[in-house]
């Protein structure tokens, strides 16, 4: 065998490598990217290694429902069997009323409470009037009466189970819940 | 005869309290309230037979319950053979000072059948004052032991029994800011409890028909509420109409043709009558003040009801077309959940006043008001069916609810035979 048929043997194999070799880059291997500039290398950290690292604020989205528990307040309360609207209340309500005006697609149930120093059957007629008054309160401002449903849970809902006045305080109350609409 | 003390007593402390209203008789009104009813020691030994210890027992806390009634520890009985067939030996009886001796004698029969006689004895008189027999299913002896506490209760004070009853209640569960609440029935010693909803939603106020085996409810849920009749017997279900506002405070009528309720709309609350046969509802009181727990007079002529027209909720009665509504209550203080006697000679009330709730009673004219409960909270009374006894709700600070009961005079307060956490109790009437 000659050295020219050797070469010759050789490159005929080699270009056979190739051809799979190449065959198999264009089915395992997507089409390279064109690649930028590398960028500048980021700068040394100003302060002293350890510092933690700046605070992350959170907040609710706009027109969510912890939107308006937190930022608006979704219950107002009630002196002894009264369902009339207080000062500290009627503040709430007006804010409740721009929210729901903001957001004309949420339905809410106002959910009218009362302490349980009362009787049963008297409690949800005195629920059922604070849910009302709130009610009222909105719609004067511009809700629709349409957007929204009333209950009263008389004394079964308690939301502090304690026995003093300022549980009693807490439980005479009108809850604005979120039905449906919020984002 | 020494029986007839009881009778004198008891009926002195009946006219009493009737004529309490009489301010000309007022001094009366000191025996009831000194409690000079001593209650009568009457012997039930075991009855000989199968079952005879347990029926012997039930009897035997019947009559102590009642508090008209102080039964004899057996382990001081002298006669420990009594036979049905002869006459006790009533010397050994007065030597521990029984006054009335109740014995009996059960027999089951080849197919299950079980009979009961029973006789009941003044010991010092030694005369037999009740002779009876009665059979059933073996498996209803408790049924049977009620009926001969009844039997016994009738013939030694004049009056009807109360304790072949059930009682239809709330039982509670859960914490205070999240109860569940089961609609339950219960025989009135406790035994027997079971519960007829799930607790997947709130009911309340419970009421049993005085005609039927059939109550009236009222369900709440987030999107509202609604009543329903519910026959016991049958297990059929069904809501009472369909109201826009909240529906509330169910009550049969007395010869169970109607139900009286509230019906809030806008926040105003009214009361509301409907037919049971034609189904159609009338609308009974317009007054835009809260008007609820309405409660028919036995003769179905009139409504007693709760109405904060005057700036406090006040008891009124009506008649029952809702004419001529006027104020009864005259105390100071804060009364609800006014409730006929089956007898019509009383209201029973709720009064929040001074920072406690009691339970009492007036004429319906609004006289004779007595105090017979004070306490934290206690609320909704229910008359047994003899006018005698009432059941209530009663709660500690931060406690649970437990169902009480308390003799009209007031004389006798003690919790009701059912352990757990229960309110809202309704008594049923005598069964068949």
């Amino acid at each position: 065998m000659t050295t020219s048929t050797m070469t010759k043997r050789a490159a005929k194999f080699a270009i056979i490598a190739l051809a799979a070799a190449s065959l198999t880059a264009c089915a395992s291997r997507p089409k390279p990217e064109a690649v930028g500039p590398t960028p500048p290398p980021p700068p040394p950290p100003a302060s002293q290694p350890g510092t933690p690292p700046p605070p992350v604020s959170q907040g609710a989205l706009p027109g969510t429902q912890q939107d308006f528990v937190i930022n608006v307040g979704d219950r107002v309360y009630f002196d002894f069997d009264s369902y009339s609207v207080r000062g500290d209340a009627a503040q709430i309500l007006e804010a409740q009323a721009a929210w729901l005006n903001r957001y004309p697609a949420v339905m809410i149930r106002i959910e009218g409470n009362a302490d349980e120093r009362g009787t049963r059957e008297y409690n949800l007629a005195l629920g059922a009037r604070r849910a009302n008054a709130v009610r009222d309160f909105l719609v004067a401002r511009g809700v629709s009466s349409s957007r929204i449903n009333t209950v009263s849970y008389g004394k079964e809902r308690p939301i502090d189970p304690g026995t003093s006045e300022d549980a009693y305080q807490r439980n005479r109350n009108a809850h604005t819940a979120i039905t449906s609409g919020a984002n | 005869m020494r029986l007839r003390t009881l009778f004198v007593a008891l009926t002195a402390a009946l006219l009493s309290a009737a004529t309490l209203a009489s301010p000309a008789r007022a001094q009366i009104e000191v025996d009831v309230n000194r409690g000079d009813i001593q209650p009568l020691p009457v012997a039930v030994p075991a009855f000989t037979g199968e079952r005879g210890a347990e029926i012997a027992q039930v009897i035997t806390s019947n009559l102590e319950r009642s508090g008209l009634f102080r039964p004899i520890d057996p382990a001081a009985f002298i006669e420990r053979d009594l036979d049905i067939r002869y006459q006790p030996r009533f010397a050994e009886w007065k030597t521990i000072n029984a006054q009335g001796l109740v014995n009996g004698e059960v027999t089951v029969d080849a197919t299950g059948r079980l009979t009961v006689n029973f006789r009941l004895w003044d010991v010092f008189s030694e005369q037999q004052l009740l002779g009876m027999q009665f059979t059933s299913t073996s498996e209803n002896w408790r049924r049977v032991a009620h009926k001969i506490s009844d039997a016994v209760y009738e013939r030694l004070t004049g009056e009807k029994g109360y304790f072949d009853t059930r009682v239809v209640f709330v039982a509670e569960s859960g914490g205070r800011v999240d109860r569940v609440k089961r609609l339950a029935i219960m025989d009135q010693d406790g035994a027997n409890p079971s519960y007829l909803t799930d607790g997947s939603y709130i009911v309340m106020t419970p009421r049993f028909s005085s005609t039927s085996q059939e109550i009236t409810y009222m369900a709440l849920r987030p999107d509202g509420s609604s009543i329903y009749l519910f026959n016991l017997e049958t297990g059929r279900r069904e809501a009472l109409g369909n109201f826009s506002g909240m529906v509330f405070a169910p009550r049969f009528s007395h010869d169970g043709s109607k139900v009286a309720f509230s019906v809030e709309r806008g926040g105003n609350t009214d009361v509301h009558v409907m037919d049971l046969r034609s189904r159609s509802t009338s609308r009974l009181t317009s007054d835009p003040s809260i008007d609820t727990s309405p409660s028919f007079s036995p003769d179905g002529a009139r409504i007693t009801f709760n109405s904060d027209r005057g700036g406090s909720p006040q008891i009124y009665v009506m008649n029952a077309d809702g004419s001529g509504a006027m104020r009864v209550s005259r105390g100071g203080g804060r009364y609800m959940t006014p409730v006929w006697s089956p007898t019509g000679e009383f209201i029973a009330f709720t009064k929040q006043a001074g920072g406690q709730f009691h339970i009492g009673v007036m004429r319906p004219d609004g006289s004779g008001e007595r105090l017979l409960t004070t306490s934290y909270l206690d609320e909704g009374p229910t008359w047994a069916p003899n006018g005698r006894v009432l059941m209530f709700s009663r709660e500690t600070p931060g406690g649970p609810s437990r169902l009480w009961s308390v003799d009209v005079t007031g004389r006798v307060v003690r919790p009701a035979p059912y352990p757990q956490s229960g309110s809202d109790p309704a008594w049923s009437p005598l069964l068949n």
